[in-house]
């Protein structure tokens, strides 16, 4: 078990740098989510982790040691791939039993591993299959397999659920963040997915054209995203945006409306509103022309822009609604669920 | 090119490649190189010494009759035996591929040529039409034709076009079938429903559909006649009768080894090295194109 | 098929069966010849049916001196000397392509794109074009009636090497990360990794350079003059030209059906490997 730093780490290809002085403490058994949209850095981060791809500067640390210059597997990780990397000409048992030989360990203590794995993920039965005999799912299973027997310090999660189907992929992440859980391994997992990042996660980086734009909890991305990107990013549906005026704690809105936020600033602000923190209230502040109505069952979205301008709005409303083209609801919002950004920079406006 | 991840450089990569560096090295450029400077030089008659003459040598090439005269005829057998093996593979593959049972039989028994030597397929050949005991020339007889390829040089050319064609239909076939496998189906069933019959298909849809293959199998079948018939040629005709069938492989074996002019026969080389190149960059542009599609 | 008349489909195999009798003519008349004696071999017409001597032209030709009233090596010896040479040359160009391809498409190393343009030059020269230097190479290593000149200048392959190296490019980056992570080395890799997964490349491959190292003519014909290392497709040559004296159709027919016979064999029994290796290395 091992905690990780990176420090201050820079990856550059020829003159272009991708990832930007990146800093993060990880902790011993945490489990963290590298989210981001595609290439923004976040498989290079953790092939750097991984020692697949080198560093250009700064450090990565494992356990206190530094392993910049170490080959993968002097790293004592164990990766899970996308397309899961198992070795098509080698059965189940063999695939796991693969780094183990290479080890040189003893014969029975590999065969006791690889059964204690397949035991862990019943996969069992599949011990002598070749990998194209499986399903997309028992492939994972496998692929996991591989790298629980390694008994590693550290496992990497790249992608790992994104060739499944929705359904599985839902069956999976708890499996992966059971089974992380009761090994107690410290684990890095890449997604794009911010669902998947936020279920699994016990500390979020969302990174962001090669910087880390927050490192926090689920909860704290949730409730204070500390830029635009993060706040948009994290939430679905995701946070409607507006400029506005800011003077003496109240916000006015394009196209009328002024509504009251938890903030001293003044001047010109991005105003960050989630859809499901607008309260239908007939007197309040904001107007929503609706559009388009998308019923999911339990609530309702309803898409429309603020009158007189064309600004898109969403709101997220509890059970059914049946509201006509162009007819007018009105919202209120609680001035602590409000969120403020500085509209040069997208970084969020404190309090 | 290469892979996204590689292993850290080190001496291995030197010694993986060694073996083949150094064979390449001895007995290819090396060889090509000395054909090259070769080609500058001319032996004097004793061969005592020798003079380096610059493009002399090519200049003699030029204008020698002889060699013109081999350039054209080596174009003339090579385009012949091109046409005749790919319009029979052709017709046949256009058969084999509407047949679902037997398919398998005829492919097998249309592609077994492709292992014959082609010095066994010149015996073969020059055996069924041998002037006083062929087969051939037995049933031709009653057809009021004489044939002695000893003696006439235009039937020494058919039997060297028959024998490199023959050779050559399996591989043609095998590429043809393989292009018209690869249409879909349901192109073949719409021009059905468009009232086309089969031949009109095979004209109309199949044959242009399948033209980056015919283009594909003319450059191969080019550098198969230019530079591989070589032992139909010496084991049919050795060239003659006079040089009627001296395609420009068989005159540079003939002139470097029998005729001992060194320089010639490297200009010759030279000439030849050319054209292979040219077939090369024409295939890998073919090649690229048909990617791109 | 898309329509279904009984007289298309009649006409198709008929056309179709006509092709394969017109293909199979020659040998079939090779074989009739290798199954008559002297005699009859020298009298028109000649037969088109078989005769019954087939098993002892079979036995002469092996066993025996061969054509009489010439000095060549017994035809077993030649097969052999064949089987050497292909064998050679396949098992040669498969060995050095695959690691050649491998470093090429596997490291970054300088020069990297020399050797790779070198190895591509060789597409370009064919033996027919610098026979006769190629030749003074070998003579002046002292390689000239052996089994070693017989092959290696016929080794070093563009194409095979091009083959393996798109073969590997389609082996998923992936593999190589976990095997580096699981602490393969490079040699670990190639031999635990990439040849299991090219095994049908390599076999489909090996058909199609056995053929070609069996069917080499001009090679060995400039470059043994010692007739214990004969080929035997070379002799055919020989016994043509001895033929116009004292006509042996017989011998040399059987000879010509015995040279024939391994790399057609070799065809037919692995049909699927030939079409996939014929296909893979001219594309």
């Amino acid at each position: 078990m091992a905690d990780i730093q990176l420090k201050d780490l820079v990856k550059s290809y020829g003159p272009t740098e991708v990832l930007h002085h990146i800093e993060g403490d990880i902790n011993d058994g945490e489990f963290i989510v590298i989210v981001g949209p595609s290439g923004c850095g976040k498989s290079t981060l953790l092939r750097m982790v991984a020692g697949l791809e080198s560093v250009t500067s700064g450090e990565i640390s494992i356990g206190g040691r530094r392993v910049n210059e170490l080959e993968p597997s002097a790293r004592d990780i164990a990766m899970v791939f996308q397309n899961y990397a198992l070795y098509p000409h080698m059965s189940v048992r063999q695939n796991m039993a693969y780094g183990l030989k290479i080890r040189k360990l003893p014969k029975d203590e590999i065969n006791r591993r690889v059964e204690e794995a397949a035991e862990i993920l019943e996969i069992k039965q599949y011990l002598d299959r070749k990998p194209r005999q499986l399903s997309g799912g028992q492939r994972q299973r496998v692929a996991m397999g591989r790298a629980i027997v390694r008994d590693p310090q550290v496992f990497l999660f790249d992608e790992p659920l994104s060739n499944l189907d929705a359904k599985l992929r839902v069956q999976m992440r708890l499996e992966i963040r059971k089974l992380q859980q009761r090994l107690g391994v410290t684990s890095i997992y890449v997604t794009h997915d911010q669902v998947e990042a936020m279920t699994l996660g016990d500390r979020l980086m969302v990174l962001n054209g090669g910087y880390v734009e927050q490192f926090g909890t689920p909860i704290e991305l949730y409730d204070r995203p500390a830029s635009v990107f993060v706040a948009g990013f994290i939430g679905s549906p995701a946070m409607n945006f507006f400029p506005a005026e800011l003077s003496g704690g109240q916000a006015a809105l394009p196209g009328g409306g002024v509504l009251p936020v938890a903030s001293a600033h003044s001047g010109t602000a991005t105003l960050g509103l989630r859809p499901e923190h607008l309260m239908q209230d007939p007197a309040g502040p904001i107007a929503i022309e609706v559009e388009l109505l998308e019923q999911l069952g339990a609530n309702t979205l309803i898409h429309g822009r603020l009158p007189g301008t064309d600004l898109s709005i969403t709101a997220s409303v509890p059970g059914h609604a049946n509201d006509g083209t162009g007819s007018i609801r009105r919202f209120s919002v609680a001035p602590e669920l409000t969120h403020l950004f500085d509209p040069a920079t997208g970084k969020r406006l404190e309090d | 090119m290469l892979k996204r991840v590689h292993f850290p450089t080190s001496a291995l990569p030197y010694l993986l490649v060694a073996p083949q560096i150094a064979i390449t090295l001895v007995f290819f450029l090396w060889p090509a190189s000395q054909a090259m400077y070769q080609s500058f030089l001319i032996e004097d008659a004793f061969g005592l010494g020798t003079e380096f003459v610059w493009f002399e040598n090519f200049e003699v090439l030029a204008t020698d009759p002889h060699y013109l005269a081999s350039f054209q005829r080596t174009a003339v057998f090579s385009l012949l035996v091109a046409a005749l093996s790919m319009g029979v593979a052709l017709i046949l593959a256009g058969f084999a591929q509407r047949v679902v049972r037997g398919a398998m039989f005829y492919r097998t028994m249309l592609i077994w040529p492709y292992a014959v030597a082609p010095v066994l397929a010149g015996a073969l050949w020059v055996f069924m039409f041998n002037p006083t005991l062929g087969i051939f020339p037995y049933f031709l007889e009653f057809a009021g034709i004489t044939w002695n390829h000893y003696l006439n040089g235009t039937q020494a050319m058919a039997l060297v076009i028959l024998a490199a064609a023959w050779k050559q239909v399996a591989y043609n076939f095998l590429f043809y079938l393989a292009a018209m496998q690869s249409i879909p189906n349901s192109v073949i069933e719409a021009a059905a429903i468009d009232g086309a019959g089969p031949a009109r298909r095979f004209w109309t849809i199949i044959f242009p559909l399948i033209s980056p293959t015919t283009f594909f199998l003319l450059v191969i079948n080019m550098v198969y006649a230019f530079f591989e018939t070589f032992g139909i040629i010496h084991a049919v005709t050795q060239g003659g009768p006079g040089t009627s069938t001296t395609i420009l492989v068989y005159k540079v074996f003939n002139d470097g080894f029998v005729g001992l002019d060194l320089g010639g026969s490297a200009a010759q080389s030279v000439v030849l090295m050319v054209l292979v190149i040219a077939m090369t960059v024409v295939q890998f542009r073919f090649v690229e194109r048909k990617v791109a599609y | 098929m898309v329509e279904n008349r009984p007289l298309t489909a009649f006409l198709t195999h008929l056309v179709l069966i006509l092709g394969v009798l017109a293909i199979a003519l020659p040998v079939w008349i090779t074989f009739v010849a290798a199954t008559h004696d002297q005699l009859r071999m020298n009298q028109a017409p000649l037969p088109l049916w078989p005769g019954d001597h087939f098993l002892v032209n079979m036995k002469q030709t092996l066993f025996g001196s061969g054509l009489s009233g010439t000095e060549t090596a017994p035809v077993w010896l030649m097969l052999l000397n064949s089987l050497a040479m292909a064998l050679m040359i396949s098992t040669g160009k498969i060995a050095i392509s695959l690691l050649s391809a491998f470093a090429i498409v596997y490291f970054k190393f300088p020069f990297r794109m020399t050797f790779f343009w070198m190895i591509f030059i060789t597409l370009m020269l064919p033996v027919e074009v610098r026979i006769l230097p190629t030749f003074e190479v070998v003579a002046n290593l002292g390689m000239l009636n052996s089994y070693w000149g017989l092959s290696v200048p016929l080794i070093a392959s563009a194409t095979a090497t091009f083959m393996f190296r798109q073969v590997f490019l389609t082996v998923p980056d992936e593999l190589l990360e976990s095997a580096r992570i699981d602490g393969a080395g490079p040699l670990r890799f190639f031999f635990d990794i990439l040849l299991p997964l090219s095994r049908t490349n390599i076999a489909a491959l090996f058909v199609i350079l056995f053929i070609f190292g069996w069917n080499q003519y001009l090679w060995p014909l400039l470059i043994t003059t010692d007739t214990s290392m004969t080929t035997i497709v070379m002799s055919i040559k020989q016994m043509l030209e001895a033929a116009e004296q004292s006509p042996q159709w017989n011998i040399i027919m059987t000879t010509a059906l015995l040279a024939m016979i391994p790399p057609v064999f070799v065809v037919i029994a692995m049909q699927k490997l030939f079409v996939q290796g014929l296909t893979e290395t001219d594309k």
